[in-house]
């Protein structure tokens, strides 16, 4: 079931495109990871969501509804840049956010109790967000994204600010939520958090779509069909082709192509040069098909 | 509707529930009065004092004598003009006027001596009494009686009706409608700079402080800037409200008390050495009093409301704008200007024009353009405004309200979410052109 989908959106900012034709299908229930380098148009996209600014053509539809105002109380959003209000309490501004995203005063104020209570911080309701450290005042602001109980969470590099145990936190509530059937967009920069936690990954860059798909798909897409093997050698040449990898006293790595054979082929032969200690696929990470991507497309 | 409720809420109550607030609001009202009470205080010892100023006059010709002024004592010596340079030097006189052996039709020569700079007033007084005294002499000397010139001397002061449409009769008195206008025309002007500033204020603190995206992703802009202008212009109208409650309070109080220390008919002298006399007083404070219970206070008041909230709001939208085209206060300072020249221009004809001649066609045109409206209307609604006219300006009010708005939501939207750039007036015209 596709929670939300993107139809053909573009946006100019003068002659400038921020996006172009983009189509995107994002499955309920699912942590999609929106990637890209800076300036490729993610927050425009996710602006536009968010019913910040408009896009010149194309499509949202939100469970098959064309967006509009009253899916603002459906989402949430936690910006790139972000604050809060220094002189207010941390009560005060939850139940504001939350009220302002049209929840009733009453639930609005239960929300607020509840997820103090959740976090460990019922202690600083009624402390002012200036009096609070840097990583305490993060926490409040995650907080004042999800109260409102979002059926979509868009979170714009949420680990920023947080240290480890933090993040780790945040991370572990993301992952909650998705539990309970919350659809999550995250962008970020932070690939290991990518590869972690999101089951679907779209790439954009300069505008377009570069990427899309489902994490272990996209991976297996873009692996480069070569194996990694560990041998023990017993001193006989070995094929030119073998890209020559590390050499311990013990072992030498070597990078092997498959070249249209199988791996038992190669492995096979590998086995003629010495003793195997080691053998599998390169499946790339994230941040190498990240990197490739954007590589590629800088060279065009 | 019901989000911009909670936006007027939270911008009234975070201000409102401030100290600041409530200190700002209880002293500033007991300046006034405590200053008026200063004065009072000092002017009243002054009076005490004044039996002691005494002048030596020393007249060669022997033919002048000054009659000493409730401030002043003449005394007559004849003392050499250095003796009584001395007496000045020593302290012993407060001055020592020299008349010499004089021409009367080209008197010249006269001297006051002080160790003081002497005031104005007592100048004044001096010259004036002197140039009296000459000019009864010179009538003697021509052979006319001067006392039969001041039975001569007649009192005239012009009653003034306005007479309106419905033929229905009216006592004005230009002063007392001029301070009415003078009062609520600067309160105006102060009331819009005053919060105009807090609104910018308030923007710019969200934009650096990056709440802006959240509340967008929340509110819609313009609802947004709408209610905190409405927010800011209710904590502006409750600090106004309790202000005036107070100073009528204390000023009461003050008044009251020294009132009853200083017998009116002095207090009157003070406020007017060249009282005429008490009778012709007595009839003008009448008068003005008839003035001030003809004037239709209510219709005056909501008027006053009517054009402090509509020049409030339509500069408000400008106040917001430019807050949302900046990243920080001290980038304002170019976009601050156009907003407040109009300003400065309505407060400026309001003395120059409107007060002095509330019919001229300055007037009316300061009157009916949106942008001096609120302050320049004052000046002439204490004065009685045709129908007409107020209609004419406050529907033009109420339009130039709605432009200024739509106007400045269209910077706000773009600006509000645009960090790190310099922003010009060019690129305001493209955020006003971009839909």
């Amino acid at each position: 079931m596709k929670t939300l989908e993107v139809i053909q959106l573009s946006k100019k900012y003068g002659k400038t495109p921020a996006l172009t034709d983009i189509n995107l299908e994002i499955p309920q229930g699912s942590i999609f990871g929106l990637l890209g380098p800076n300036g490729a148009g993610k927050t425009t996209l996710i602006r536009i969501i968010n019913q910040i600014i408009e896009g010149d053509s194309g499509d949202i539809l939100i469970q098959g509804e064309r967006l509009q105002p009253k899916h603002i109380s459906r989402i949430g959003y936690l910006p790139e840049e972000r604050g809060l209000y220094k002189k207010m309490k941390v009560g005060e501004q939850l139940l504001y956010f939350a009220q302002l995203k049209g929840m009733p005063t009453g639930e609005a104020r239960q929300k607020v109790e509840e997820w103090l209570r959740r976090l460990d911080i019922h202690s600083w309701k009624e402390k002012k967000i200036e009096d609070l450290s840097k990583g305490m005042a993060q926490k409040i602001q995650f907080i004042s994204t999800v109260i409102h109980s979002p059926e979509i969470l868009i979170l714009d590099e949420p680990f920023s600010g947080f240290d480890p145990v933090n993040a780790e936190l945040i991370k572990n509530e993301i992952l909650e939520l998705k539990s309970l059937g919350t659809t999550v967009i995250l962008s970020t920069h932070r690939m290991e958090s990518v590869e972690l936690l999101c089951d679907h990954i779209a790439m954009i860059h300069r505008s377009f779509k570069v990427l899309d798909g489902p994490v272990k798909e996209v991976k297996l897409a873009s692996k480069p069909h070569e194996f990694l093997a560990k041998i023990k050698k017993n001193g006989k040449p070995l094929p030119a082709n073998w890209q020559y990898g590390v050499e311990t006293e013990d072992y030498a790595s070597f990078l092997i192509p498959l070249n249209g054979q199988s791996p038992n082929q190669i492995l096979g032969q590998a086995m003629e040069y010495g003793e195997i200690l080691g053998f599998e696929e390169i499946i790339p990470s994230i941040e190498e098909i990240f990197m490739e991507k954007v590589k590629e497309d800088t060279h065009e | 509707m019901n989000k911009i409720l909670l936006v007027i809420r939270r911008e009234y109550l975070s201000r409102v529930k401030k100290k600041s607030f409530l200190l700002v609001t209880l002293l500033t009202p007991l300046i006034f009065p405590t200053i008026m009470a200063v004065f009072l205080w000092i002017a009243m010892k002054d009076t005490g004092e004044d039996a002691l100023r005494i002048i030596e006059v020393v007249d060669e010709s022997n033919e002048f004598f000054l009659e000493s002024a409730d401030q002043y004592v003449f005394t007559f010596s004849n003392l050499s003009r250095e003796e009584a340079k001395t007496l000045v030097q020593n302290g012993d006189r407060y001055g020592f006027l020299y008349i010499p052996k004089i021409d009367l039709t080209n008197p010249s020569g006269i001297v006051y001596y002080t160790n003081k700079t002497p005031s104005f007033a007592l100048v004044n007084t001096l010259e004036s009494s002197l140039k009296r005294k000459i000019e009864e002499l010179r009538l003697f000397q021509s052979g006319i009686d001067p006392k039969l010139i001041n039975s001569l001397r007649t009192n005239v002061s012009i009653q003034s009706i306005t007479l309106d449409n419905a033929g229905e009769e009216k006592i004005s008195n230009a002063t007392v409608n001029f301070v009415i206008g003078f009062m609520t025309g600067i309160l105006i002007y102060v009331f819009i700079l005053i919060y105009g500033n807090q609104i910018m204020q308030g923007v710019i603190e969200e934009k650096s402080s990056r709440i802006i995206e959240i509340l967008v992703s929340s509110i819609r802009p313009f609802q947004l800037m709408l209610g905190k202008i409405i927010g800011i212009g209710a904590v502006g109208l409750t600090q106004f409200l309790i202000w005036i409650v107070l100073i009528f309070a204390v000023t009461s109080v003050v008044v009251g008390y020294f009132g009853m220390q200083m017998p009116q008919q002095q207090a009157m002298e003070m406020a007017n050495p060249a009282a005429i006399s008490a009778m012709g007083d007595s009839a003008e404070m009448a008068q003005i009093l008839e003035v001030i219970y003809g004037i239709n206070f209510i219709k005056l008041a909501l008027t006053f409301v009517f054009y402090f909230i509509g020049g409030y709001l339509l500069y408000g939208a400008f106040f917001a704008a430019i807050g949302a085209a900046v990243d920080s206060p001290s980038d304002a300072q170019q976009f601050m200007f156009p907003v407040t020249i109009p300003l400065i221009i309505a407060y400026m004809g309001l003395f120059v024009f409107v007060l002095e001649d509330p019919n001229s066609q300055v007037s009316f045109w300061l009157s009916i353009i949106p942008f001096t409206s609120p302050i320049a209307m004052m000046g002439r609604a204490s004065y009685g405004v045709p129908f007409f006219d107020l209609a004419l300006s406050m529907g033009l009010l109420i339009l130039g309200f709605l432009f200024t708005t739509w106007l400045a939501g269209k910077i706000y939207r773009i600006g509000i979410l645009v960090h790190g750039t310099k922003v010009n007036y060019r690129t305001l015209w493209r955020w006003i052109k971009a839909d």
